[in-house]
């Protein structure tokens, strides 16, 4: 059984009480800690700027050129906090209450509130670094809505939220850099973890300009290294996105916890051809106005525009009357490939789904009319107006459909369909968000805490910068605090050489095979093997031959992988090779885990288990826990449960219809 | 769907790492699929160099969707290819006919060092944000967020320079290989906003004496970066940096 160490007391009270009781660190001593941040997205990026103010010596390590790049970029919608500048009813409670409510009743009370209480600093902080948010005419901040929720709580900056966040947290990042409090690594990806008389006290990195490989003393280690969705291969992750640092971390004994929660989300562009490299998300707030649908007969062959309003289902509106087309992303997903199964899906491969924008557009042509007060317009010119109005809202939406596609979305419905976007799993922490390793941290998407079995839109955001900014600078502070008794170890120590050797033997190994196989075609086959069968639908008996397919799949990447080019220099398909390779062991992870939980909740759907209805049917008797897996050694995992009691919250059927 | 398959030369620029020669090498690609993005078309070019026992070319790239700003290459001599307002990761092979010959290069600039192949060093990027373009303030100092309106504006005016993604095509394709719009689009970022005032002198001065420091090219206004930008952040930019330029000269202690 795991200890969360949830302190004890009221909910709303137990944050503040930790605040107020937690060891700190005085100045002086903070100055002697030293912290090691892997990965610089929201997460990483905030947490190094924010202990490099503190006073602590931070090294901040990342893959990319710059620690801009990190993949939080990427984010279009916006960020939620339960400010209620609406006046519409929002609260904390609620916050907490919908994110409970969306992640299926599978996320941990005590950390879910606490991201809820900081949601709203964490605006204040960005406005003050001058992020700039969408604003009304009077100069206020701006709200839209997005699914799941009733209430306007999702702050934004265009299509480009995410970008603006780690700007801003980037150049927080980049003034403790300039000060002297952070030293930055960039081109750099942690191998190791180095553990000393069980504790962390470093990392190996490998320079991805020399080769070389580097030994870095740390009194803690942050793991801020996004989520795993790259082990389906296609996904809406940048190329770059691994579970490399997060796996080093869970082979040396930290939990992994949930890993077969993953986020599909419904409207991507689908995929084109077997050259397809990623996916392409197109932003949930796209739901807002755009109406889904399949042709109502089977083997239809017109084209969409010539297909009659009558023939038409839209099935999101027919199946959930009450939500229709803003129906939460995993019950969209799943809707979305019933109709592509029972045969009515659209496009070459027939595996896509319009998302019609027309209706949209003469809605808002017909109100531009009314605003503007014109008389006798035809509809050509109504048209034409509320194609200005959506090319306003969504304009570069439509562009980067268009470039993809090459298909004009203003003018033919758009064709979406899910793809791999997020994953709920991750590396099981306690409150203080600290793995079962002590002294290394997981945050933000790499840790598994507060989005249960189905994150709602616009929280990732705000997770990774709630873990970031205000709750890790309290909690490590509870840790390094007893550090300071002890002297900082060299790198020269027996287990920072043996962890080198390690990692250095594992680069020849994979070096010296020498097979015939290119490393992206072990990671397509092992990706097909996953969206397959652990992928939007799973069941028992698809999970068990692909646990068996991914163990011969192993055993042919460990024997027959290619890797050109030389260890000492940049090698593009050697840091490839070392991170599909752990890749393969997570995806036979992932498939133990959805074997395992014999419900469905959220993202994880098992055909077993489902209402009359096709709903995902719970079983909060059997499976009101976090399935947190230990390493015990290849292909060998024990079960461990942290029970998920709910103090204030009673779980029930989610029901949006 | 239509699935025309082309076939192209490629004239792809080699260096295997910062100190060596670079040298063109002529590729031949079949059957592309004009679907595929450029990037792909290189993972197809890529994975027959590793079929052949040559060593596949490096070149950076990570989010494939135009946000994070790594992917650079310097197509038919125009940074990130034929389209405007374009990254090289979705440019898409429907810009190319059957039978073209296609030359790529790194970005051409002396702050811009080549690591390997395609890839550039841009850390000059980091150093000169580093001089100055942030707002000094720490986590937890912050007052609430309505309690300071900024005209709609002037908030949409910050947003669209903020916009930048920070990849180095202005560079590129600038003769003198001035980082000027870079620069300029953070300084008025910032510039645009309260929250950026107090420290408004300090932040343009530091920051473009590091440019300079770094070795970027000296503005001449042709504009070329602004007819480049993935993000078409507008050359007004640079006539606010000097503006502010002039103002901190004139008005600083």
């Amino acid at each position: 059984m795991l200890n969360a160490k949830i302190p004890a007391g009221p909910l709303d009270d137990k944050w503040t009480d930790y605040k107020g009781h937690c060891k700190l660190v005085n100045p002086a001593n903070k100055r002697k800690l030293e912290v090691i941040v892997v990965g610089t997205g929201l997460a990483g990026a905030s947490a190094a700027a924010t202990l490099g103010e503190l006073g602590y010596k931070v090294k901040a390590f990342c893959f990319q050129d710059s620690p801009r790049r990190a993949h939080s970029i990427a984010a279009q919608g916006g960020i939620n906090a339960a400010k209620n500048y609406q006046n519409d009813g929002d609260s904390v409670f609620r916050l907490f209450y919908d994110t409970i409510k969306g992640g299926d009743y599978r996320a941990r009370e005590a950390n879910v509130h606490r991201l809820s209480e900081v949601s709203g600093n964490i605006i204040d902080q960005c406005v003050a670094q001058g992020v700039p948010f969408a604003r009304e005419y009077g100069g206020l901040l701006s709200n839209r809505s997005f699914g799941g929720t009733q209430v306007q709580r999702t702050f934004y900056a265009a299509g480009q939220t995410g970008q603006q966040l780690l700007i801003g947290a980037y150049q927080g990042l980049e003034r403790q850099i300039s000060l002297g409090n952070v030293k930055m690594y960039s081109r750099h990806e942690m191998l190791d973890i180095v553990m000393v008389d069980g504790k962390a006290q470093g990392i190996i990195a490998r320079d991805l300009i020399s080769g070389k490989l580097e030994r870095h003393f740390g009194n803690a280690v942050l793991l801020c290294t996004g989520g795993y969705g790259n082990v389906f291969y296609l996904s809406t992750n940048a190329m770059g996105s691994n579970v490399t640092s997060a796996w080093k971390a869970h082979r040396k004994g930290a939990a992994f916890a949930n890993p077969c929660f993953t986020q599909i989300h419904p409207t991507c562009i689908p995929v084109s051809g077997d050259h397809q490299s990623k996916l392409t998300l197109m932003s949930e707030s796209l739901r807002n106005d755009g109406r889904i649908w399949v042709p109502a007969k089977l083997g239809e062959t017109r084209k969409a525009t010539d297909i009659p309003e009558e023939e038409r289902d839209y099935y999101l509106e027919r199946r959930y009357p009450a939500f229709g087309n803003l129906v939460p992303r995993d019950v969209a997903s799943r809707a979305a490939k019933e109709r592509c199964d029972a045969g009515y899906g659209v496009g070459t491969s027939k595996q896509a789904v319009y998302l019609d924008y027309a209706a949209a557009i003469e809605r808002y042509g017909k109100i531009e009319v009314s605003k503007k007060g014109l008389e006798n317009v035809s509809k050509e010119e109504i048209i034409a107006l509320g194609k200005e109005v959506v090319k306003e809202k969504y304009g570069n939406l439509f562009d980067m459909y268009q470039k993809i596609t090459g298909e004009n979305p203003y003018e033919v419905p758009m064709r979406i369909y899910p793809a791999v976007h997020y994953t709920m799993g991750g590396l099981w922490v306690d409150y203080e968000l600290q793995t079962t390793l002590a002294g290394v941290y997981a945050l933000g998407e790499a840790n598994f805490s507060d989005h249960g079995a189905n994150r709602l839109g616009a929280s990732a955001l705000m997770q990774g910068l709630a873990d970031g900014y205000f709750v890790i600078p309290y909690t490590i502070g509870n840790f390094l605090a007893d550090e300071i008794y002890n002297k900082p170890i060299s790198t020269d120590h027996p287990a920072f050489v043996e962890a080198e050797k390690e990692v250095s033997d594992r680069i020849s190994t994979l070096k010296n095979i020498n097979g015939k196989q290119s490393v992206e075609s072990f990671h397509k086959r092992l990706g097909k093997i996953m969206w397959d069968k652990c992928g939007m639908a799973r069941n028992a008996e698809g999970l068990t031959e692909a646990i068996a397919e991914i163990q011969a799949l192993k055993k042919e990447f460990w024997s027959d992988v290619k890797i050109p080019g030389g260890i000492n220099e940049m090698n593009t398909e050697l840091d490839k090779a070392n991170r599909v390779a752990d890749f393969i062991e997570l995806g036979e992870l992932m498939c133990k885990d959805a074997l395992d939980r014999n419900e469905s909740c959220g993202g994880h759907f098992r055909e077993e288990y489902q209402t009359p209805e096709g709903e995902a049917l719970r079983d909060d008797a059997g499976y009101m826990y976090v399935a947190a897996w230990k390493y015990e050694g290849d292909s060998d995992w024990k079960l461990v449960k942290e029970p998920l009691v709910y103090d204030v919250i009673k779980p029930s059927q989610r029901n949006y219809k | 769907m239509e699935h025309k398959g082309i076939n192209l030369t490629l004239k792809v620029w080699r260096q295997q790492n910062t100190t060596s020669n670079g040298e063109f090498v002529t590729y031949q690609v079949k059957d592309i699929s004009q679907e595929m993005s450029f990037l792909e078309m290189f993972d197809v070019l890529n994975e027959q160099l590793i079929q052949e026992d040559k060593e596949p070319i490096a070149f950076d790239h990570d989010c494939r969707e135009g946000i994070c700003g790594m992917c650079s290459m310097y197509i038919d001599g125009k940074p990130h290819g034929p389209w405007q307002a374009n990254t090289t990761c979705q440019l898409h092979m429907r810009a190319f006919n059957d039978g073209d010959t296609i030359t790529v290069e790194p970005w051409r600039a002396q702050a811009f060092p080549v690591l390997k192949d395609l890839v550039v060093d841009r850390t000059a990027f980091d150093r000169i944000i580093q001089a100055g373009g942030y707002v000094s303030v720490n986590t937890g100092n912050a007052v609430d967020g309505n309690s300071l309106p900024i005209n709609k504006n002037d908030a949409d005016a910050s947003f669209a320079a903020a916009m930048c993604i920070g990849c180095g095509a202005c560079v590129a394709a600038c003769k003198n290989s001035s980082a000027m719009l870079f620069l300029s689009a953070k300084v008025s970022h910032l510039a645009l906003l309260p929250q950026g005032d107090p420290e408004r002198q300090s932040r343009v001065v530091n920051m473009v004496a590091q440019m300079d420091k770094e070795g970027f090219g000296a503005c001449t206004n042709t504009g070329a970066c602004e007819a480049t930008c993935p993000k078409e952040i507008s050359l007004s930019n640079i006539a606010r940096l000097n503006q502010e330029y002039l103002l901190a000269g004139l008005t600083s202690n």
